[in-house]
């Protein structure tokens, strides 16, 4: 993961400090990236052929074959179900609820560089793409300004945010004269916006967060859980920490695409705090965040749809009402389920052996 | 117990396998400070295997910077640490120690179940570690099928059958089964800190670390984790103990480190009743400490 980052980070650099350098280095890239994207885009029409035979059976007029944007919208939708609650019950867990609109208002900025650079430079990359690496970047800096002052600090984090926003808004202003593009899709989020380019670079988001939770996630747990003992166990905490906010910054940046920057957020939090109600052991609640956030996105895409609103905003509102039932629910569940505690097992004070002592209880 | 229990984990070695000729802690002249004054200062204390020591001191003495010294998560300004024989804070062999901190006051309002948690203790095993070294290669000329199974499981850092077992039985040394899938939010203070050393238990720790890991627990409970300790350390367990509780020290501990800022008495417990190491070292407060020992 870290190694993609360089090579985007290096080649942006290089890009912005000397044409000549840059241009082999493009034209490597440029292969790679042509290749991929091809990959993705047959993935996509593998989904459109999907989300096609859903219409013919069904006949929702949103899956109209004409409208190849709401395929994309609902494929980006169910995506950001998945990936937004798998890393914000670690971020929860963490009392890092915030970090998320942190890091959504630095990818505004980085948005903000996208444009800019594609304004002056001609350089013609995604805006996602510039907000991720700009989001990555300031994601590692609250890590480390954590790590040096020892705590992670709100006082740090608005201070990231608010820069975020401020050097998103100058850039903006700076380039105004030359923006074809509206910052309101950005800040708000647009269902019809959703291009195939950035589908393909949700799908890469995708793949890389579903992954790294898959195999470091039971790392994750312990260092949200309890940090200290899993420093004594051998783990290093900061740099579990690190991926933890550089695949914050991923999620983020791929759900601003219909959730814009401001509500971003929310698709952390939300369904985690919904689930946290009411299941009981942790894998539980992973499974049930991502259902909760899956209902309010398909309910959330359904009524923009149909009642012409923005994606963004309804699809958090049904969050926050599915987040109201399951509090209601949990409240219901604990009042109910009164059961009585069972009795605590001796301690075996002689058992060397110690399949012995394991039914005993 | 688990630590003895070698069939059960054929990939763990136990504690009874290696050489226990070199200290387990061993500081030594070791000096430490957040800021330019040392909150540490001076300290060489080695603890053998088997030992069973209490470090005391009063608030602010430096007990838990101590303990972070001793574990590596800090390194002295002056002095060496050692854990196991290497730097402490190059130590890496997690699974060798087991540490227990004052969670009983901090309750988590997290979903995770008891489970879970005692899971905690096998994560430092699971990992392709395991297989690294001969055995792997053994095992994949006999298995070939089962092994890269059982690395695909460990790379994804499923928990095997063996894993399981060690953890089912780790609930059950600690008498908390029947608690196995309940929240540990929904526990006792008493109940929490057992769950935690089953956590400990299931990682085969040959050293357990306690930072005060009574505070918050009923009393009756505190007697009863009192007791698992000294089980655990009649089977072989190093036990390091930071306590506030000095009646409990007096009672349970084999040796006492009496600690402010500089190492006060380092000796039998019976000697530090009798010694005046405590008042040197609390002060004032000893006056609301004379009680112990009777």
């Amino acid at each position: 993961m870290s190694t993609d980052v360089v090579a985007t980070l290096a080649a942006s650099w290089f890009a912005a400090l000397d044409p000549s350098l840059a241009l082999p280095l493009q034209a490597g890239l440029g292969v790679i990236g042509d290749v991929l994207f091809g990959v993705l885009l047959w993935v996509l029409e593998q989904w459109y052929w999907l989300m096609d035979w859903v219409y013919y059976f069904t006949g929702l007029e949103m899956l109209n074959p004409d409208y190849r944007f709401m395929h994309r919208a609902l494929l980006v939708g169910l995506c950001v179900g998945v990936m937004a609650p798998l890393i914000g019950t670690f971020l929860v867990h963490r009392q890092l609820a915030l970090i998320g609109d942190a890091l959504a208002h630095t990818g505004f900025a980085g948005v903000a560089v996208g444009l800019f650079l594609n304004a002056v430079i001609d350089l013609g990359v995604s805006p996602y793409l510039t907000a991720v690496v700009v989001a990555m970047i300031a994601a590692l800096f609250i890590e480390l300004i954590s790590e040096v002052t020892d705590a992670y600090n709100d006082v740090s984090m608005a201070i990231v945010l608010s820069t975020g926003f401020a050097l998103g808004t100058t850039l903006i202003s700076l380039n105004a004269g030359g923006l074809a593009v509206g910052v309101n899709q950005f800040l708000f989020g647009n269902l019809a916006t959703v291009s195939p380019q950035s589908a393909a670079i949700l799908l890469v988001l995708f793949a890389v967060i579903v992954v790294t939770v898959a195999l470091t996630r039971n790392q994750l747990l312990y260092v949200t859980f309890d940090e200290t003992a899993a420093e004594v166990s051998g783990l290093s905490v900061n740099w579990y920490n690190r991926v933890m906010v550089m695949l914050t910054a991923m999620v983020v940046v791929g759900a601003m695409q219909i959730m814009g920057v401001i509500l971003v957020a929310a698709m952390l939090v939300v369904p985690v705090a919904g689930a946290t109600q009411v299941s009981r052991s942790f894998s539980e609640s992973l499974l049930v965040s991502v259902v909760l956030a899956e209902l309010a996105v398909l309910l959330g895409i359904a009524a923009s749809y149909y009642g012409g609103v923005t994606a963004g905003g309804v699809i958090v509102l049904f969050a926050v009402a599915i987040y109201v039932c399951a509090v209601a629910i949990g409240k219901v569940q604990s009042a109910r389920g009164g059961d009585a505690p069972p009795d605590m097992g001796s301690i075996e004070a002689d058992s060397i052996e110690v399949g012995a002592g394991a039914d005993d209880d | 117990m688990t630590t003895n229990n070698a069939e059960s984990a054929p990939a763990a070695e136990t504690a009874s396998d290696r050489p226990t000729t070199q200290p387990i802690v061993d500081l030594s002249n070791a000096t430490f400070g957040y800021t330019s004054t040392p909150v540490v200062e001076d300290v060489s204390l080695t603890v053998d295997p088997g030992e069973y020591v209490a470090i005391v001191g009063p608030n602010g003495s430096g007990k838990s910077t101590l303990m972070k010294l001793m574990l590596g998560l800090l390194k002295p300004d002056d002095g060496t640490a050692r854990l196991f024989g290497e730097p402490a804070t190059r130590f890496d062999d997690g699974e060798r120690v087991g540490y227990v901190a004052q969670h009983a006051s901090a309750a988590k309002e997290m979903p995770i179940t008891v489970r879970e948690v005692v899971k905690m203790g096998r994560f430092s095993h699971v990992g392709l570690g395991r297989f690294a070294g001969e055995n792997g290669v053994d095992s994949l000329r006999e298995n070939p099928v089962g092994t890269v199974s059982d690395a695909v499981n460990a790379v994804f850092g499923r928990l095997s059958a063996a894993d399981w077992e060690i953890v089912d039985d780790a609930l059950a040394t600690v008498g908390m089964s029947a608690f196995a899938d309940r929240r540990v939010t929904q526990l006792s203070g008493g109940q929490r800190q057992r769950a935690f050393i089953a956590r400990a238990l299931a990682s085969e720790a040959d050293l357990l670390v306690l930072d005060e890991p009574t505070v918050g627990v009923d009393a009756e409970s505190v007697d009863a984790f009192y007791d698992l300790l000294a089980v655990l350390n009649r089977e072989g367990i190093t036990v390091i103990l930071i306590e506030h509780d000095l009646g409990a020290v007096v009672e349970h501990a084999d040796r006492v480190v009496c600690l402010n800022r500089e190492v006060y008495f380092d000796g039998p417990t019976e000697e530090f009743v009798e010694s005046d190491a405590l008042a040197r070292a609390f002060g004032t407060e000893a006056r609301f400490l004379t009680g112990v020992g009777e």
